[in-house]
């Protein structure tokens, strides 16, 4: 079609004085990137190609290689961007809505590094956590006005089904379709050993997976892919999908190449096509017919399962999550703008939802003024990066957080953004069987709960720093959170003081 | 003999067909304390594996080992010994490059050297550590002792 | 600028005492102001208080107001609101007598009222939410006015000053009661404000507390839920509303209380039998806003009984003892002795496990 507009965004840097040509590149570059010359004897390298994946550099034996942003600069214009440029001729190429992966990159404010945590001292000890019980379990659930108990003392109240997790941490939706089969595993087990929760996504559950029920949360997108009664039954929670924090308003997007036989057996669809689920539920056009699917999936279920309902956070989040409360269900979970996705429009996952710290605070403040906060637990995502912002997100007023992202980093992810593509290097956001191998679950689960166990050591310092020993004492608890370079409105919003006050 | 002694095992379902252990094998074999040293001469050091590669399914070929090894019973000269542990080795001095061993070998794990003497896997027995099981990126390859 | 109580929160070290009697028996408010001056050096005189039980005998049927006014016109504005809802069989200023120590007192009256019954039919509530919901105007609505104190046959005297010098000013040697708690306290501001001594009191509940509560605003947003509104900002305040709400709203036990705020640690539950791992867990679920993490040792007195109570990890000190009829609680083991040097029993209550003392006839 004409000139090729855009220079590569990568180059290859290679020093050809350590490179030993063992080709370990070439073989491991989905993309086809590197390339030996047999006449010259030298590693050659397409920086078209290159997504910047750091599969070869971190392969290389002697570290001979480095990614850089390729070196080519338009005229400096802080309005018209490189980017800005490159996104306009991509689409007078192809006509195309642009379609990106991961969580929003734009450098909008990010919350979590603007809040700052409190520690006892002097007229409050604070709790040392190698000596002291430092208490991180967590029960999600509806529960009841008040317990009732009989003139022994014993329990009369009958409580609804809760989820009872060891750590504040689940694993968050990644559909079997968008992410490997081996990294279902690495999380399913990772779960199961940490005593918490991983999400099916909406790619259905495999057969195979089942095992895992007792820690898996089924998830009923807008698509119903793989939605059975088995299904139903597997889980230990079920998720109705009504938004997604990288894309609220619209529904899935899987594209074709990456639905194979499996994929195609899970999901209940062809082989090779692109699984779109729909924008609404088409059963779901106002909160009454939410309420409806809440008590058939109980029904199908009779009533032994928790229904979780994930929305994206978006302006009325407060509004809906109230509407939400009352309902039925018996978990919410909110998707912060931030969240990550295989695939989705550009415009939609920089634009569109709001920070997930705003949405908390404004939620948990609302639930609590319509005195309905404890009919639910409030579950959060949408970038959660390190054990400090988990301990923000529940002095907020969360019960637990759900982290994707993190949880692929630690298998290996390097943010490429390219999932969209199906060439994962890694093995996570893929489903070519060559490509697939390279993530062993068997390592993949134990880096998964090192990581989860490494935060929640940190939570218990920062607890027990705080004077506290149980999670349950930090929830909701504003007290402990300053805010720095923050506005009044912000502050106000986020029920924080000022550090200093 | 020793039944219970560590050998190389590798897990079809994970090999990568990347061939990092083939150059990890080659260095530690090298007498080169820098790799890009070791690979830098017009001669490269030799593995002592190889890496069969198909259309699915990866697999690094090394010696077995074995309790009853026929490349003992078949050399010549004697190069090819089994020690108290149950190593196979080669005395390089002995080897004078008939191949029988290589003809015999039912695993195809010995390797024609570029010199006179055939290469094979010696458990890397100067540092006790594997190469190629300590840098296999996908722990393919597995050290370890199996009934 | 010093912000007054209620806007900022005081982080405070204190000292307390109790002395309960299980026949009834009425004692010199005398025993319990010398128990806590020998605590003196726990307090820096910056607060003190006492709570008694069955000193108003001649008006046990009534609710007995002690309000605090910073000026006339409060005055004025509050008792024209009591006498909309109330029936006042007596008010006076209540007797004090004048200390060196103790200035800048505020106007200090006693009400001993009834609600006036049309009134009560009315609002269609029962006696004691309809006394706790105009205790919560005059506190909220009418600038100046303060009722600490609003129980029957019971009534809360403090002040800004040491425990002794407030037993003095109040005379408190000239009232005799079944059950007395006492305070002193150490804040690390100077509020100035009497309303935020200790005891804090809603209805016949009174709480005295040594500690800090890490868990205040986790248990403060909870308990808003329910219409407690909390002014003061202080620990007390909150663990008051929450004796209230769980023992008078939703009428669990003052063992099952104690059970939910310093609840058994997850080790413990896992090990016990099923009822009971039940029980403990579902406390654990539906009330865990209501834990309270962080040191605390507090005496909670009420109508026809005294329970003392450790945070889980016993970070505050707590010794309790019987002699005869009487459970003597407080801070230190001298206290006890000072008033009793002979006692029958005297130990350390362990974290979490609450020392419940109630009178053997029931009524008095």
């Amino acid at each position: 079609m004409g000139i090729n507009l855009y220079a590569p965004q990568y180059e290859v840097n290679r020093n050809q004085n350590k490179c030993i040509k063992c080709k370990v590149c070439k073989r491991q570059c989905a993309n086809e990137v590197h390339s030996y010359d047999q006449e010259l004897d030298v590693m050659v390298a397409d920086d078209s190609k290159c997504v910047d994946c750091q599969r070869c550099v971190s392969l290389c034996p002697t570290h001979a290689l480095s990614i850089t942003k390729f070196k080519n600069e338009f005229k400096e214009n802080a309005n018209w961007t490189n980017r800005a440029i490159t996104e306009i001729y991509k689409q007078a190429d192809t006509g195309g809505v642009l379609l990106s992966s991961m969580g929003n990159p734009v450098p909008y404010p990010i919350y979590w590094d603007k809040l700052l945590i409190n520690a006892s001292q002097v007229t409050n000890p604070s709790i040392d956590p190698l000596r002291e019980p430092m208490e991180t379990r967590v029960q999600l659930g509806a529960k009841p006005e008040k317990l009732e108990f009989d003139k022994d003392g014993k329990l009369i109240t009958k409580l609804a089904p809760q989820l009872s997790i060891n750590v504040p941490i689940m694993f968050s939706a990644m559909s079997y379709g968008s992410i490997s089969r081996n990294a279902h595993e690495s999380l399913a087990r990772a779960a199961q050993e940490l005593g918490t929760c991983y999400n099916t996504g909406e790619g259905g559950l495999n057969e195979d997976f089942y095992k895992y029920g007792k820690n898996t949360i089924v998830q009923v997108a807008s698509g119903r892919f793989g939605v059975h009664v088995g299904y139903l039954s597997a889980g230990a929670a079920i998720e109705i999908k009504m938004g997604q924090g990288a894309k609220p308003g619209i529904g899935g997007h899987l594209p074709g190449e990456k639905v194979g036989e499996d994929v195609s057996k899970t999901r209940m669809i062809p082989v090779g096509s692109d699984a779109i689920s729909p924008a609404p539920h088409h059963d779901i056009y106002s909160i009454e017919d939410l309420r409806q699917l809440v008590f058939s999936l109980k029904e199908a279920t009779a009533y032994t399962k928790p229904i979780i309902v994930k929305i994206a956070a978006v302006h009325n989040v407060a509004a809906i999550a109230s509407g939400i409360a009352r309902s039925g269900a018996d978990i919410i979970a909110i998707d912060g703008y931030r969240g990550g996705t295989g695939a989705a429009p550009t415009r939609i996952r920089d634009n569109v939802g709001i920070p997930i710290e705003l949405a908390l605070a404004s939620v948990d403040q609302r639930l609590r003024d319509e005195g309905i906060r404890n009919n639910i637990s409030l579950v959060v995502a949408g970038s959660i990066r390190n054990s400090a912002d988990i301990v923000k997100a529940i002095a907020l007023g969360a019960d637990a957080v759900y982290i994707g992202t993190s949880a692929l980093i630690a298998l290996g992810c390097h943010v490429c953004r390219s999932c969209h593509g199906g060439k994962c290097n890694w093995g996570i956001a893929t489903q070519r069987p060559d490509l697939v191998k390279r993530l062993n679950p068997d390592i993949g689960y134990k880096r998964l709960i090192n990581l989860v166990h490494a935060w929640d050591h940190e939570i218990k310092e920062m607890l027990g720093g705080m004077g506290i020993n149980a999670i349950e004492s930090l929830k909701g608890n504003r007290l402990m959170l300053r805010g720095i370079g923050l506005s009044q409105k912000e502050l106000d919003i986020l029920g924080v003081m000022h550090a200093g006050e | 003999m020793e039944v219970n002694v560590k050998k190389i095992y590798v897990n079809e379902d994970r090999c990568l067909g990347c061939h990092l252990c083939e150059y990890y094998c080659a260095f530690a074999h090298s007498g080169q304390k820098d790799m890009v040293k070791a690979f830098s001469g017009e001669a490269k050091p030799q593995p002592r594996l190889t890496i069969e590669e198909g259309d699915s399914i990866n697999f690094a070929v090394s010696c077995r080992h074995c309790e009853t090894p026929l490349c003992v019973e078949s050399c010549i000269t004697g190069a090819m010994q089994i020690d108290e542990d149950g190593r196979v080795f080669v005395d390089e001095s002995r080897c004078v490059g008939c191949y029988t061993c290589i003809l015999v070998c039912p695993f195809g794990s010995v390797i024609p050297g570029k010199e006179k003497a055939i290469k094979k896997c010696d458990l890397c027995i100067e540092s006790g550590n594997p190469a190629c099981a300590e840098n296999c990126p996908n722990l393919a390859i597995i050290y370890e002792e199996r009934e | 600028m010093l912000l007054k109580e209620g806007q900022v929160r005081i982080p405070s070290g204190c000292a307390i005492s109790g002395i309960f009697s299980k026949d009834g028996r009425r004692i010199s408010g005398e025993n319990v102001v010398k128990s806590i001056s020998v605590m003196h050096d726990r307090s820096n005189g910056l607060g003190g208080g006492f709570a008694g039980y069955g000193i108003y005998p001649e008006y046990k049927e009534f609710y007995a107001f002690h309000v605090f006014f910073d000026s006339n016109e409060a005055r004025e504005n509050a008792e024209t609101f009591i006498n909309r809802h109330f029936d006042v069989i007596n008010l006076s200023r209540i007797p004090t007598r004048k200390h060196p120590r103790i200035t800048d007192a505020p106007l200090i009256w006693r009400y001993f009222i009834a609600p006036l019954h049309g009134k009560l039919e009315e609002s269609q509530l029962d006696e004691k939410e309809y006394v706790a919901r105009c205790v919560f105007k005059i506190n909220t609505k009418i600038n100046g006015a303060y009722v600490f104190s609003s129980g029957k046959n019971m009534g809360v005297f403090k002040a800004v000053g040491f425990p002794e010098d407030v037993g003095e000013f109040y005379k408190l040697d000239e009232y005799s009661g079944y059950s007395w708690t006492a305070h002193g306290r150490y804040p690390t501001n100077t509020p100035g404000w009497w309303g935020g001594a200790h005891p804090f009191s809603l209805l016949d509940y009174t709480i005295v507390h040594n500690g800090e509560i890490s868990s205040y605003d986790a248990n403060r947003r909870y308990m808003e839920m329910f219409g407690y509104k909390c002014s003061l900002l202080t620990d007390t305040e909150v663990i008051t509303y929450i004796f209230d709400y769980l023992n008078r709203k939703q009428g669990i036990s003052l063992k099952d209380c104690a059970a939910i705020i310093a609840a058994p640690f997850w080790t413990e539950i896992d090990k016990m039998p099923e009822d009971m791992k039940k029980k403990f867990t579902a406390i654990r679920n539906v009330y865990a806003s209501l834990l309270i993490t962080g040191p605390f040792s507090i005496i909670l007195g009420y109508e026809g009984g005294m329970m003392a109570l450790n945070d889980r990890l016993k970070l505050r000190s707590m010794v309790a003892a019987e002699k005869d009829d009487l459970v003597i609680v407080a801070s230190e083991e001298s206290a006890i002795r000072v008033i009793y040097p002979e006692v029958d029993r005297i130990w350390s209550p362990k974290g979490g496990e609450p020392v419940i003392a109630t009178l053997t006839g029931g009524e008095v």
